[in-house]
């Protein structure tokens, strides 16, 4: 027992972390090399697989629905997360304040990005309904013309954008409220005494102060943006057509829905290496910016 | 500008700021309010042109939710993952987390990162054809398993930063006392970080209750979990937007409640350690 005791005092640097790392080999390293053996398969699943080399990449670069997924999962991270980024700012400077029942705010802040997905997902899609929907409603009593919204094939990816930023614009402002409690009023008070207007003052005073803290928003976003599976699926499902099949539902469905395995695979490499090389790029540039 | 005049625009700013404010607010809340009120409006009132604001509220939905759609199962299979996938996560990550706090391991913190990253939909496909061989699709045990990816490196993240904090002196004096590290750990390191971990345990529990995509592929008849089986309620011909309404806010109601108990550790989950809450 003793000697035991001495095993583990000597080796602890490894043994207390060994059943993570073993987990972590079987539940996500050796899938993701998997997806690299499956994707030179012609596997349907369920039959047995037939190696076809390099078969699914050049049908990948021939498939019009491959460019439509790539396109799709760059345009709504590419649109949500900007938005996201100056709402989320001017948010964050508006709650900074002084102000009755900061918690209770806080918490209503909290709420869209912890609800279940699923739900919130339900939730836009009654009030998207283009005959009953609450928001048609609202834009009448507004005189505006009613909308299809999802039901539209060129409005429904700029309406699941629209619930996207709805959910996750309290993150990035989170983030940023916690940066600017950072920032020492002297610096404001000193820009004030400077004659800085409000606008000169937040340019010049609170952007630098947080920008570490934007970019931090910013590589979160991207990374989650480009993964967005939940809300696409349940309320458009990919479409109208494929108006809104990010390269994630595309792959969702030629895995699960026509159980191709071996071209899904190929289309989650792609996937992969798209959030992964998005990350490293995003990452080296908040380093060369710090 | 006279002092009057001064005063008056100062006021004015004030009032603007309060109503975005209280307009940033409304917009946050909406969805909310309105997924109450579809909850406890008949499917008359639901399915009206026109709105209705004002109306007799009704349980039916929650009663045929509850009833019909065998919701009770479907919440219990929701607790039962989640409960399981938390512990077995806790297992793993404690030591894990206290390792890399202790012994700067920051190659293994990068490689949880990177499970955080890759997008989970990544594993599903070599998860699906080997559950599938081993006759495991729809058992708790590869629910728990594949949840565990989303609670452990949650665990992981947060407990680092409470390790980090546990004073080492307290580890030495232990120690000095003939305390191997492991009894250091479990006596002294884990109790000192109680908060940390009842935080991490919610978050991880939150995470796999809101898990979607792992249940939609890998559960069936006997372990459907509540999110994947309100889904299928849509696909059942006619909507029941009252009964989708119940159901949203019956999913919701446990996680608003338990976010409550932790929100300060929140955003610090959310953003893997980047932010402290």
């Amino acid at each position: 027992m003793r000697r035991a005791g001495d095993f583990v005092e000597r080796n602890a640097a490894w043994l207390f972390p060994l059943p993570a790392v073993i987990a972590l080999i079987v539940l996500i390293l050796l899938p993701m090399l998997a997806n690299f053996v499956i994707a030179l398969h012609d596997w349907f699943i369920g039959r047995d697989p037939t190696f076809i080399g390099l078969q699914n990449f050049t049908d990948a670069f021939a498939d019009r629905r491959f460019y439509n997924g790539i396109r799709n999962t760059l345009l709504f991270t590419g649109v949500a997360v900007p938005v996201q980024l100056v709402l989320g700012m001017a948010i964050a400077v508006l709650f900074s304040r002084e102000m009755p029942a900061k918690g209770l705010i806080r918490t209503i802040i909290l709420l869209p990005m912890v609800a279940t997905p699923v739900a919130i997902a339900l939730i836009w899609a009654l009030m998207f309904n283009p005959s009953l929907g609450v928001l048609n409603h609202f834009l009448e009593s507004l005189g505006l013309a009613r909308s299809l919204w999802v039901a539209d094939s060129n409005l429904a990816l700029p309406s699941l954008i629209m619930v996207d930023v709805w959910q996750w614009t309290p993150m990035v402002s989170l983030i940023l409220i916690a940066a600017l409690q950072g920032v020492p009023s002297e610096h404001y008070e000193a820009a004030r005494i400077d004659g800085a207007n409000g606008w000169q003052a937040f340019w010049h005073v609170t952007l630098p102060a947080v920008r570490g803290a934007v970019v931090v928003a910013l590589i979160l976003r991207c990374i989650d943006a480009l993964k967005t599976f939940d809300i696409i699926y349940v309320i458009t499902g990919g479409g109208p057509g494929t108006a809104t099949e990010t390269l994630n539902v595309y792959a969702f469905r030629t895995g699960f829905e026509f159980f191709r395995a071996g071209y899904a695979a190929t289309l989650l490499i792609f996937l992969m290496f798209l959030v992964l090389g998005i990350a490293i790029v995003l990452n080296l540039a908040r380093r060369r910016a710090a | 500008m006279n002092p009057e005049a001064y005063r008056r625009k100062q006021r004015l700013q004030k009032i603007g700021v309060w109503i975005l404010i209280v307009a940033v607010l409304v917009v946050m809340l909406f969805p909310f309010y309105w997924m109450i009120l579809t909850s406890f409006r008949s499917q008359v009132d639901n399915t009206s042109p026109v709105p209705v604001w004002f109306f007799e509220p009704t349980l039916d939905n929650y009663r045929n939710v509850i009833q019909r759609n065998d919701f009770l199962r479907y919440t219990w299979n929701s607790f039962v993952i989640a409960f399981l996938s938390t512990g077995f996560g806790l297992v793993l990550g404690l030591p894990a987390a206290y390792s890399i706090a202790r012994f700067k391991q920051n190659g293994l913190a990068l490689a949880i990162l990177v499970a955080r990253l890759t997008p989970y939909i990544t594993y599903l496909v070599p998860w699906y054809i080997a559950f599938r061989q081993l006759r495991m699709i729809d058992t708790f045990t590869a629910l728990t398993l594949t949840h565990l990816i989303v609670g452990l490196p949650l665990i992981v993240w947060i407990m680092i930063s409470f390790f980090e904090d546990v004073p080492r002196e307290l580890e030495e004096a232990a120690f000095v006392d003939g305390a191997s590290r492991l009894s250091t750990f479990f006596r002294i390191v884990l109790p000192i970080s109680g908060p940390g971990i009842v935080a991490a345990s919610i978050l991880a529990f939150i995470f796999s209750w809101n898990q979607f995509l792992f249940s939609l592929v890998l559960s069936g008849p006997n372990t459907q979990p509540v999110p994947v089986a309100v889904f299928n309620f849509i696909s059942y011909g006619q909507i029941d937007f009252g009964g989708l309404g119940a159901a949203a806010v019956l999913i919701t109601l446990p996680v608003v409640l338990l976010t409550l108990f932790i929100q300060r550790y929140i955003v610090t989950g959310l953003t893997m350690g980047a932010v402290k809450g």
